[in-house]
């Protein structure tokens, strides 16, 4: 328990109550926002019906989230220094966007545990390593089970074979049958080119624990199936492959012909090249946040460019949290998400599209749990196990 | 099993010294929280292994924790009485493998939300213990040099921008013979200050020749060692049953001869160079990693006088499409990506400098390597400055000092 590895600056942060710290972070983000994105203040709108800003009913509205991950640090992003790693968010994305600025995550900071507790509103405590559904029902079974959705209307899209059961939970009252189609893109590379050889760095399941690889299990998705439902073939499937650079590109390869082939109103991507920050290189930390960056966007030209989607779609992007301050001495910076320090917990998010005011900043204290119902309210299905509560800025 | 109920003989399977050292302090063990205890152990059991900086701040917080009352341990210790355990924990072997219960203890209070409540505790008490065993001061005020880009050409990268804030930033350096004169720096203060470990080397590459006085890891120099590890991982995840846990499990039991060190080296070095291949992640893969990591945990552990990094380009990662190619080529090189890391890395080293007691006196250098840019920091050097005197390395750490 030695005590010699903690700084007096440091010291002085963690002696900040967590909310404390929270809130200068929220102020900075806001503070940066209007300099340089030049959006207002939104705490003073007055909030008006979704339906009445739209125009569009509740059930022919689209919902796609992506998770930002697999966590960045502000220093990296939003502060005047990390934003050169962002273009596309700060040029592109948040000036049509309502950007919240403190997103609380008071859960485990593990990326499969706390990417199931976005999709929960409930912070699960399931074990981040084990293939194991969630224990309270998802967004995706309170969708399709209240509006009753067929499963080609759900869809996630995920890294690792450790998300293949976020789909739908464990709950007694949901869970088999009624959650979400998972598609794990590299799973399916790693059938397609079965017999390949020098994958390992790209199909290793996550990068927090490199070595191993949880066993699937849960409603996946087949490699056959990527024939008759996304109408590709395996052999095209390869060789588009061959011309991506990350796995992230692969997911958002397959979210286009989701989008294209089956257009699902419910869409979930999980990101998470920038979790290659684990093996302690920043170089390639920073090209995660910048493919993310870029990502982001070509999902958003998408969602203009497809008919089925242009208009009626709202589009959420949110890190599930954000990594170890230099300052910390526990951690060891930018590495890892461990000390479950305050910056680590607070992150932000920004919505766009069908319904939401453009170019507003909201600083008040949220819960990465506020997330499930508020989407209920947008999509007209309730959350009755979920914690969080509806964001009425959104709404 | 509860602390109340040890037993000196219950010591018996820890190393000799460490053996000893814990026999004495039974009385005061059987007080503490059983989450706290464990904590205490793990350092305690690693003992006869550690560095002397270590093992004297071990001795120190034992011998207080000896000297506080009943009421004094009960009201330093509060925050840790007050986390709830599982009985699972609690039944756990935590005598003989106190890392383990460390470990399942971090998940159970991440999991029952307890994570904050133990982080306050630990603060509070590190708090106590600094207060009342005042960190050791330095013999000779500490110097931190840190060389990166071997190899590698800017690209319009701008280096140092985390560390000119803090000193000069110098722009016309003499970058010839720079490595030897570093090195000559460091052999130096070495003889004027021997000091058991106390002054360090890190190649991230191959190690340049250097003064025996020197304590020096190589990444390099530990290719074997890596050899033989990565074919142990490989072997354990092909086991059934075997998951992330278990794997670090298996790790931490490793001992340097397992990894095909000699029986007859350094124990303590040894058993730091397998600790930071085992333990450290990324370490194994990307040199510049190691050389950060390694870093860090020499100065928090051995707190030097002295230490002296050298990042070398790690290999590139490659692209998804190459992966695809199924080449068998040597991996090759990214000097660019390698020096963006070891610019961070430079930042984190002084970081980790500024931590330890005398920083205040303490200097810093880092140097792009074979180029005229460095950045010096130190009490007699404003921050945030810009020199373009014609100056060589071991003229700026004179100023800087």
């Amino acid at each position: 328990m030695s005590s010699q590895f903690l700084p007096g600056s440091a010291k002085d942060r963690v002696r900040l109550a967590p909310y404390e710290l929270a809130r200068q972070l929220a102020c900075t983000r806001r503070e940066f926002l209007r300099c340089t994105a030049g959006i207002a203040l939104g705490s003073f709108l007055l909030p008006s019906s979704l339906s009445a800003r739209t125009g569009i009913a509740a059930s022919k509205r689209k919902v796609i989230v992506i998770t930002f991950g697999g966590g960045a640090r502000d220093q990296e992003t939003f502060a005047p220094e990390g934003q050169e790693n962002i273009p596309h968010l700060m040029r592109e994305l948040i000036p049509q966007s309502a950007f919240f600025t403190q997103v609380v995550n008071r859960g485990i900071l593990g990326h499969y545990v706390a990417t199931a507790s976005l999709a929960t509103g409930v912070y699960e405590t399931i074990n981040n390593f084990a293939s194991l559904p969630p224990e309270h029902p998802t967004i995706f079974e309170y969708f399709r089970k209240d509006l009753k959705r067929p499963a080609s209307d759900v869809w996630v899209v995920a890294p690792s074979n450790g998300f293949n059961r976020i789909g739908e939970s464990s709950h007694r009252s949901y869970g088999p049958g009624l959650g979400a189609r998972v598609i794990l893109p590299k799973h399916l590379l790693t059938a397609a080119t079965s017999g390949g050889t020098d994958y390992d760095h790209l199909l290793r399941d996550n990068y927090e624990t490199p070595y191993y690889t949880p066993e699937l299990g849960g409603n996946g998705f087949e490699l056959q199936q990527l024939g008759t439902m996304l109408k590709l073939s395996v052999d095209d499937f390869k060789a588009h492959a061959r011309t991506l650079s990350s796995p992230d590109e692969l997911s958002v390869y397959i979210v286009r012909q989701l989008m294209r082939q089956l257009a699902p109103s419910l869409l979930w991507i999980t990101m998470h090249d920038i979790d290659i920050a684990h093996a302690g290189t920043y170089s390639l930390y920073i090209e995660g946040i910048r493919r993310t960056d870029r990502l982001c966007a070509d999902v958003w030209k998408t969602i203009q460019s497809e008919p089925e989607y242009a208009g009626k779609t709202t589009l959420f992007i949110l890190p599930d949290f954000g990594r170890d301050s230099d300052d910390d001495a526990g951690g060891n910076g930018f590495q890892h998400h461990r000390t479950g320090d305050a910056l680590s917990r607070t992150t932000w998010m920004m919505a766009l599209g069908a319904g939401v005011r453009e170019g507003v900043v909201f600083d008040r204290p949220m819960e990465s749990t506020d997330l499930v119902p508020t989407l209920g309210s947008i999509l007209g299905f309730s959350a009755p196990f979920a914690q969080g509560k509806p964001i009425q800025e959104l709404l | 099993m509860f602390p109340s109920d040890l037993k000196p003989e219950q010591f018996n399977g820890y190393p000799p010294e460490a053996r000893k050292l814990v026999s004495a302090y039974v009385g005061v063990l059987r007080g503490l929280p059983l989450s706290f205890l464990p904590s205490l152990l793990r350092e305690a059991i690693e003992y006869d292994f550690k560095f002397p900086a270590e093992r004297r701040a071990l001795e120190k917080e034992l011998a207080n924790l000896d000297a506080l009352s009943t009421e004094q341990l009960r009201d330093w210790l509060q925050g840790f009485a007050q986390i709830h355990l599982s009985a699972q924990l609690e039944h756990s072997d935590w005598i003989n493998a106190p890392a383990q219960f460390v470990e399942q203890l971090s998940s159970y209070l991440w999991t029952t939300h307890q994570l904050d409540a133990f982080r306050n505790a630990a603060l509070a008490y590190a708090d106590r213990l600094r207060g009342a065993v005042p960190p050791e001061k330095p013999s000779a005020p500490r110097v931190g040099i840190t060389i990166i880009g071997q190899g590698a050409t800017t690209n319009g990268v701008p280096l140092f921008r985390k560390l000119r804030p803090h000193g000069a930033y110098f722009r016309a350096v003499k970058p010839e013979n720079g490595l030897q004169l570093l090195l000559n720096v460091v052999a130096e203060r070495a003889k004027a200050h021997p000091v058991p470990y106390g002054h360090w080397y890190i190649d991230g590459g191959r190690a340049a020749p250097y003064d025996p006085a020197l304590t020096c890891v190589s990444y390099h120099g530990l290719e074997p060692v890596r050899a033989v590890l990565s074919a142990k991982i490989r072997s354990e995840i092909e086991r059934p049953g075997m998951g992330p846990e278990n794997l670090r499990t298996v790790l931490a039991q490793l001992r340097p001869a397992d990894l095909g060190l000699p029986k007859d080296g350094d124990a303590v070095l040894d058993r730091f160079q397998v600790k930071m291949l085992t333990e450290g992640s990324g370490t194994q893969i990307f040199s510049t990693t190691f050389a950060q990591w390694t870093a860090r945990e020499a100065l928090r552990r051995a707190q030097p006088l002295t230490l002296l990094v050298r990042f070398a380009p790690r290999q590139r990662q490659k692209p998804m499409n190459e992966m695809l190619s199924a080449s068998h080529e040597v991996a090759e090189l990214d000097p660019l990506g390698s020096l963006i890391d070891a610019d961070m890395g430079a930042y984190y080293n002084w970081l980790n400098l500024q931590r330890l007691p005398g920083a205040e006196q303490s200097s810093f250098l880092v140097w792009f390597e074979d180029h005229r840019e460095a950045v010096a920091i130190g009490p007699s050097l404003p921050g945030g400055t810009e020199s373009t005197t014609a100056a060589a390395l071991d003229q700026l750490l004179s100023w800087a000092s």
